[in-house]
């Protein structure tokens, strides 16, 4: 467990984050956009939008709370919403814990306020990024700071277009995010047997899905698909 | 909500902000606080394939034949082109071509 000295944060680590992770940018865009017009239908000004994509910086669980938003912020209507977020938000807690191996010896004091921009699409790349020999930490964090500048400032174009975008559905863009996790999976694949947690953890979703709803098959397919890959892998 | 409501607003955001973050960085505080071992090490590593399945199984299962027809495509692309974007775009292009069609 001696790690001489953590890999140092580089200017050129942060690029290569930032670079890597902008051709995902014009899906996350139309994706921020979408909360943007949501929010015009749900009348918020444009200050609501842009403080809660700027604060909270979690897309799905800004558009999950944005769909059922109340008529008046009640002390028990803001405890339901911050329960529903924390749900939705629980995958992070993993996602989180499996930077441990790589970036656990780096100082709390670059970590912490770099872990705020920690969404998916940065941990995937980042993850196959040490996969292939990366070790730069600032990797993660230039990934993680392009998607939060397009996400607010998307969230501001989606609010200025309003309704007038059209629907996105139409124009397939609420598959970008699965798209390029399929093309992620692509990446992630070591063969047949490697492979069979994610049928778990894929079975565990949808049945999950199925039985209870919600959002509730996040955290328990991912909890199951991890589970049964970490005991089916036996490589050294 | 500032305008009308500035102090429940204020608070939610608060709290949705806290929530959020102690997910992102509470993860790995806690497991930072155990040993990691081999087969901990193992689940950890397996964690981005289960995430991703996670994500799209229920998509595959609901979302209708334009969404299958669209992840098979982006699946293809990126075995052939092995690029990110171009997996996307593929997969974006297809959903909408199969909607317009009536899919």
């Amino acid at each position: 467990m001696t790690t001489p000295s953590p890999p140092p944060w580089t200017l050129d680590g942060f690029r290569e984050g930032a670079w890597t992770i902008l051709p995902l940018m014009p899906g996350l865009a139309a994706f921020a956009m979408a909360f943007g017009t949501v929010a015009v239908r749900k009348g918020f000004h444009l200050v609501d939008a842009l403080a809660m994509s700027a604060t909270v910086y979690a897309g799905v669980a800004q558009l999950v709370v944005l769909e059922t938003w109340p008529d008046r912020l009640t002390p028990p209507v803001i405890g339901g919403i911050v329960l529903v977020t924390a749900l939705i938000s629980s995958r992070f807690l993993l996602i989180g814990a499996s930077l441990r191996p790589w970036l656990g010896a780096q100082p709390a004091a670059k970590m912490y306020p770099a872990l705020f921009f920690l969404v998916e699409p940065n941990w995937l790349m980042s993850m196959r990024y040490r996969a292939a020999g990366g070790r730069d930490p600032a990797y993660l964090l230039g990934g993680g700071v392009v998607i939060y500048i397009v996400w607010v400032a998307a969230t501001a174009a989606g609010y200025g277009l309003g309704v007038s975008i059209g629907d996105p559905h139409a124009f397939g863009l609420d598959l970008v995010m699965p798209a390029f996790f399929v093309a992620m999976l692509i990446s992630l694949w070591r063969g047949a047997r490697a492979s069979v947690g994610w049928l778990i953890g894929g079975a565990a979703a949808v049945a999950t899905d199925y039985l209870f709803g919600g959002m509730w098959y996040l955290i328990v397919g991912a909890l199951a698909g991890s589970v049964a890959g970490g005991f089916i892998d036996d490589r050294k | 909500m500032i305008a009308s409501d500035p102090a429940g607003f204020f608070l939610l955001l608060a709290a949705m902000t806290l929530v959020v973050y102690l997910t992102r960085a509470g993860g790995f505080w806690l497991i930072g606080r155990v040993t990691i071992g081999r087969r901990l090490q193992k689940i950890l590593e397996a964690l981005p394939g289960a995430v991703i399945a996670a994500t799209i199984a229920p998509i595959l299962l609901h979302g209708g034949p334009a969404a299958l027809l669209a992840l098979v495509a982006a699946a293809v692309a990126m075995l052939i082109v092995r690029n990110d974007f171009a997996a996307v775009v593929a997969g974006v292009a297809v959903a909408a071509a199969a909607r317009a069609a009536g899919l």
